[in-house]
């Protein structure tokens, strides 16, 4: 063996050792290319998730049926935007700069989670989204808080700390429309049917079809199973369903002797065929953030010749 | 405009004082062309629920960090001076607020 390969097995122990010990791997530390690949598809993809996710509830800012309802959906799309800053720092730390990642989401190189293709049609929508498709997105992030990569477990602490109230005001809604007229509980009850599938696939495929999950458990980047995970997400949704009166489209879903749920086939032709691009939003959410990117380039250019003009004037 | 010839700023790192009194505390980076945008885009990013009161920013680059391989003998001085810490001294029995 070379000297070299010497020193690179040295480095491998030292990596896999700090895994097993529950040590997080920090920026600056060695770690080895398919770990540090695998961490910059999977906190990219996290990062425009979190963005693209603000266009379908931006959907309904200017028609909140009251100023109360207004204030909290700009605050959570706020919150959302700040979920993608935090994601996207964690991701530059990898060695990819901030307007690579944006270039690869405009070119269809990166995805995102396929759930944001589909269209809000109503406000009962904006209240399925933050019960169910937040409620999911926590069930993830809990987990993750525990990732082994350093920035990307801090960006996770600090995340779910403010996704609570997200999913609190989406079941609200739901709530509300549930104690209304009739028309507004067939309302709650179209958007659960709706949104109750595209969130349980936000989960990604069974264990059984997910090849690279192995490895990312291996490597603590996850710390459990997509069907684990979805599992957790149904046991703690379903009381909550029928607490408010609302029914889970799933004429299969039944209740197991341990209290857990067993749910029908999910349909995983539409699931490919969202994340593949082929969903119903899938352009348009990619054409919004490509013109509204566009439509800032001059204050980027501006602020760029500012801060030129700042550098050589030698005061920063 | 190629976006790959886009530019976003540079990176600064924020540090957050929770409350007056308190250490400055890492919470984050954000992108800006100047500190004040950067202070600017730290309250936004990170101080949305009263995380604090006192805000750092400080260019990325112009942080020194101890390098991987200094790390172990760089610190290891101080691991064989337990004389620096309280606990290694015998004291008489019964003497009090010490
Ligand atoms: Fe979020
Ligand atoms: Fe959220």
């Amino acid at each position: 063996m070379t000297v070299q390969a010497v020193i690179e097995q040295e480095k491998l122990a030292q990596f896999e050792a700090k895994i097993e010990n529950e040590i997080k791997i920090e920026p600056n530390d060695w770690m080895p290319e398919d770990y540090r690949k695998h961490l910059i598809r999977q906190i990219s993809q996290h990062a425009h998730s979190e963005v693209i996710g603000m266009q379908p509830e931006g959907n309904w800012i200017t028609r909140a049926p009251s100023l109360r309802s207004k204030k909290i959906l700009l605050a959570k799309i706020q919150d959302e935007g700040g979920h993608g800053l935090y994601l996207y720092a964690a991701a530059e730390t990898l060695g990819v700069s901030r307007e690579q990642f944006i270039s690869w989401l405009h070119e269809g190189k990166a995805k995102y989670a396929s759930v944001f293709n589909y269209p809000t049609l109503n406000w009962a929508d904006i209240g399925a989204i933050g019960w169910l498709v937040d409620g999911a997105a926590i069930t993830n992030q809990v987990s993750l808080q525990r990732t082994s990569y350093g920035p990307y477990s801090r960006a996770m602490v600090r995340i779910c700390k403010e996704e609570s109230f997200h999913q609190r005001q989406g079941y609200e809604i739901m709530w509300r429309m549930m104690e209304g007229t009739k028309d507004q509980q067939r309302m709650a009850q179209d958007a659960l049917n709706r949104w109750w599938w595209p969130s349980l696939m936000m989960f990604g495929p069974h264990d059984t079809d997910s090849p690279r999950s192995e490895k990312a458990i291996q490597w603590k980047i996850k710390r459990e199973s997509n069907d684990r995970l979805r599992e957790k997400f149904i046991n703690k949704t379903i009381p909550q369903a029928e607490l408010i009166g609302l029914k889970v489209p799933d004429p299969e879903l039944r209740l197991n002797e341990d209290g857990t749920y067993q749910h029908g086939d999910i349909n995983w032709d539409e699931f490919y065929a969202v994340i593949n691009g082929n969903g119903p939003c899938n352009k348009q959410r990619l054409q919004h953030h490509i013109k509204a990117h566009q439509d800032g380039a001059w204050v980027r250019e501006t602020a760029a010749i500012h801060q030129q003009k700042m550098n050589n004037h030698g005061k920063h | 405009m190629e976006s790959t010839n886009d530019q976003q700023g540079e990176l600064y790192e924020v540090f957050i004082q929770s409350k007056p009194g308190q250490s400055f505390k890492h919470a984050g980076s954000v992108h800006a062309f100047d500190k004040n945008m950067a202070l600017q885009n730290a309250r936004d990013t990170y101080t949305r629920r009263n995380e604090g009161t006192g805000i750092w920013v400080v260019p990325s680059k112009e942080i020194t960090a101890l390098s991987l391989e200094e790390q172990a003998y760089f610190v290891e001085p101080s691991t064989d001076k337990i004389y620096r810490h309280p606990t290694f001294y015998n004291l008489p029995e019964g003497v009090k607020n010490m």
